[in-house]
């Protein structure tokens, strides 16, 4: 074990910033990090036991204790649920004679939930040791069994298993005619960097992640900070449920994305650049390094790219299971091999990011929108889509409509050309830019998605008159709660207190005042939570209190109070021991009038 | 001539650098605050020092102070929110100050009192946590750890060591200690280091001094924590 531990430690050079990928090979191997290993890691890498056991227990890949040779993740998004997941995996845990959450006792295989993983369109999803599965069904769960049962490895298993589809079905300024590798960055030294800049301004184009602030001001705040050494990263988080436009964009349009990554670099003046890719999407890593390695081998990245005497690599670093990583100044303490805490601003990242040094992170749409803009120009891109919001927008569309998937429209359209666009009917409502956006009723449908009205990261779930609106709320508020990184006090116990407060509600223990309560609540975390986690973790419940308080007071007895435990439940003890069931051994819950 | 900010209505000089907590403590002016300490690094995390700053939330102890800011401190909108946070942190752990040594210097106890806490306001967790006896001099309960993080500051900062730290995540977040068995006893924690001294509530506590100081006549009993926390800590920033 040892002789392994120390090929992954000089294969990732001893160096702390790597711990995640030291990490995640440990993991791969043994299928959890031991004890032992963690001393030995912490000898090696100089770094305190505690850094690494605090590290392991904060994401959600690693583990301290051994999950199973194949270790199954089913995708918990709301979507999947609606695809039949939660019967799958019932299914699942009974033919394979386990406990959901738990390593089955000959160590063989584990089964848990995870947030969504990103595959909406194409789900039920999971992931078997680290890679992405689609469109799970019982006659592929039976077929995943046997080759469980029988240890055939995961690399032998069938391909159309993890076969992972594009869906784009409308393409426009960014996924149409993409430009050949080499061509941005030749037209940016053309017109030379500053000028590129200029264009970048002239475009318009605001940040695709979801913050939507200006992509040029960012570069130029950055180039104009002292400290020289300064880095680029690609933010391939993705971890807003209901979002997969990024895989979409790193599967078929990846050199498209790091050119807008090194012509960012090249204005700025870095020579270090980071792709942060979610653990989830461990499938496109091969083939993105591919890609990495063929353009340093056209000279479009390394040594004197192009001749321009400009200096530029990329790295890959993978996400472990977080989704608060997403969060510009988590990433980067997690590119930093920690934890995923959210920083104290100021400082900005583009002052101090990656170890304190200048930084710019943008979204991977926002780098492939800057490539485009440095072959066509920034009125190209300004000339469509509203004044306030210029471009395009890429969105992932799931939920119930005939075509999930990938569509490219002009900011300003309307949500009901979406609706029409991907087969949409019988629409109840639209979670519009993931949990942390709003949820909108079809009576909105004239609004449009843009900035100045309904700001979206790229999330469109769509919900038919079918669906319950409080299953959907208590899916998003139970995926913040598991999500809240716990740094601050509002949104570690906030988010666990609305989750609790919610489930009270929908499972028929609420009162009135309750719901005053809850609402309270919402604005407390929402308030004063640290980061925009905690921030927009109330919005799933606070956006549907104020269209459907019907849907909620239903579930509300009609008494003024009742308390959140069972109490008539709770004295099942006493009357075991006490060997009495009559009457006066039992409770009501509240006391009649 | 001095930059200025404006708390409550109040002008308040400040140095470059300075934070807002900074700068309120050095004119005397309370901020309800449960992390930081100002000899060690702000930290940002328990949200009591929330002020409005030009109308946003920002915490005093992190945010620094800027020429024209019109800051908020004691309004009935941000007594209530801390009140709430400072509920949250109590059905968080596990806090019964009748039987805690530490009730009467503690300051997550004098807060409350500052902030007419009467009752919990949330349920419970009833969180599952452990103590850890096993050093001869030093006694950790985890039950009335509210993670200000300031041990782990305190160790690292003024101890030069690394007793502490903070794992887990969200609701799970828990105090480890850097030892080999995971317990207190094994560490290189010394009954002088700072880190042994400084928690705020009596998660760490020091053994056979208990009850020296007979309840009723402690320091939150004699004085509330906005006088007690002025005269300490502008003594040495003011
Ligand atoms: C909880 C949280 C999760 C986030 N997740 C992502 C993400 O997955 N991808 C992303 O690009 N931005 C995400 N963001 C926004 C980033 O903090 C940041 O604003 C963005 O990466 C900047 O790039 P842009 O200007 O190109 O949008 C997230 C923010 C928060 C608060
Ligand atoms: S708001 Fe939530 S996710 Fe953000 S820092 Fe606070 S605990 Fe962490
Ligand atoms: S005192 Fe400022 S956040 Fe705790």
């Amino acid at each position: 074990m040892q002789a392994f531990i120390q090929t992954i430690i000089d294969k990732h050079e001893a160096a702390p910033v790597r711990l995640l990928a030291i990490l995640r090979d440990i993991q791969a191997e043994y299928q959890h990090i031991s004890a032992a290993t963690i001393e030995i890691l912490a000898t090696a890498l100089k770094l305190p036991r505690t850094q690494i056991i605090s590290v392991i227990e904060f994401y959600s890949f690693l583990h301290t204790t051994p999950t199973g040779k194949y270790d199954i993740l089913l995708s918990d998004s709301i979507t999947d649920r609606m695809l039949g997941k939660q019967n799958l995996m019932f299914y699942f845990a009974s033919q394979l004679k386990l406990k959901i959450g738990e390593l089955r006792s000959d160590g063989l295989v584990s089964l848990n939930n995870t947030s969504c993983t990103g595959m909406c369109d194409q789900g039920p999803a999971g992931i078997v040791n680290g890679y992405a599965l689609t469109r799970l069904d019982r006659p592929r769960i039976d077929a995943i069994i046997k080759l469980i049962e029988q240890h055939t490895p995961v690399k032998q298993w069938p391909a159309e298993f993890f076969a992972v589809s594009d869906n784009i079905y409308q393409a426009g300024l960014l996924l149409q005619a993409p430009i050949k590798p080499g061509d941005a960055l030749k037209a940016h030294f053309q017109r030379g960097a500053q000028n590129t800049l200029a264009e970048i301004d002239i475009s318009g184009l605001r940040g695709r992640g979801g913050a939507g602030f200006k992509t040029a001001m960012k570069w130029r705040f950055c180039a104009a900070e002292p400290e020289t050494e300064r880095y680029v990263v690609c933010n391939a988080d993705e971890g807003e449920p209901g979002t997969f436009k990024d895989r979409v964009i790193l599967n078929s349009y990846a050199h498209q994305v790091f050119e807008g990554m090194t012509v960012c670099a090249s204005i700025i003046g870095a020579e270090q650049g980071f792709l942060y890719l979610r653990g989830e999407y461990l499938h496109l890593y091969e083939k993105l390094q591919a890609i990495l390695q063929e353009r340093r081998e056209s000279a479009l990245l390394g040594n004197n790219i192009l001749n321009q005497g400009i200096n530029f690599d990329i790295e890959i670093r993978l996400g472990c299971g977080a989704y608060i990583c997403g969060e510009e100044s988590a990433l980067i303490e997690s590119l930093e091999g920690k934890r995923g805490i959210p920083r104290n601003r100021p400082p900005y990242p583009v002052s101090q990011g990656y170890l304190n040094k200048p930084t710019v992170v943008n979204n991977v749409e926002t780098f492939l929108a800057s490539t485009k803009i440095a072959v066509h120009g920034g009125q190209w891109f300004a000339d469509v889509g509203t004044e306030q919001s210029q471009g395009t927008k890429i969105l992932s569309i799931s939920g119930d409509c005939a075509k999930p998937g990938i569509y490219e429209y002009a900011f300003g359209v309307t949500v009901a050309q979406v609706l029409n666009d991907c087969g949409a009917y019988d629409v109840l409502g639209i979670q519009v830019g993931g949990p942390s956006g709003t949820f909108i009723d079809i009576k909105e449908s004239q609004r449009k998605l843009a900035f100045e009205d309904l700001a979206t990261g790229g999330s469109f779930i769509i919900f038919n008159q079918s669906r319950n609106i409080l299953d959907i709320v208590k899916n998003f508020t139970h995926f913040f709660a598991h999500e809240s990184c716990g740094f601050c006090t509002p949104c570690r116990v906030g988010t666990s207190l609305l989750k609790k407060q919610l489930d009270k509600i929908t499972e028929g223990h609420g009162s009135a005042g309750d719901i005053v309560a809850l609402e309270e609540l919402c604005q407390l975390v929402k308030n004063n939570s640290h980061c925009g986690l905690g921030q927009t973790a109330a919005n799933p419940i606070l956006s549907t209190l104020q269209r459907y308080p019907e849907r909620y007071a239903e579930k509300l007895k009609d008494i003024s109070y009742e308390p959140g435990f069972d109490l008539d439940a709770s004295l099942e003890t006493a009357r075991h021991l006490a060997n009495r069931d009559d009457a006066g051994a039992h409770l009501t819950q509240v006391e009649e009038d | 001539m001095h930059k200025t900010i404006t708390i409550d209505g109040q002008e308040v000089p400040f140095e470059a650098g300075q934070t807002i907590m900074d700068a309120a403590i050095s004119a005397d002016i309370y901020i309800p605050h449960l992390c930081h300490n100002p000899d060690y690094q702000p930290h940002g995390s328990c949200k009591l020092c929330t002020v409005k700053v030009n109308g946003r939330n920002c915490s005093a102890c992190t945010f620094p102070a800027m020429e024209g800011q019109d800051i908020q401190n004691h309004s009935a909108d941000l007594e209530q929110d801390r009140l709430r946070i400072t509920q949250m942190l109590f059905v968080e752990g596990n806090h019964f100050c009748p039987s805690c040594e530490k009730t009467g210097n503690c300051q997550l106890q004098a807060v409350a009192y500052y902030l007419k806490m009467h009752d919990n306001h949330f349920p419970h967790f009833f969180a599952n946590r452990e103590m850890d006896a096993s050093h001869p001099e030093i006694l950790i309960d985890h039950n009335r750890c509210i993670f200000c993080n300031l041990c782990v500051r305190a160790s690292q900062e003024k101890d030069n060591k690394n007793v502490f730290a903070i794992s887990g995540r969200g609701i799970n977040k828990r105090l480890i200690i850097n030892s080999k068995s995971g317990q207190l006893k094994d560490s290189d924690i010394d009954i002088n280091d700072c880190a042994a001294h400084i928690c705020p509530t009596g998660a760490i506590l020091i053994k056979g001094t208990g009850y020296q100081v007979p309840i009723g006549q402690r320091i939150y009993d004699q004085q509330k924590i906005d006088e007690v926390s002025l005269a300490e800590e502008s003594k040495d920033h003011g």
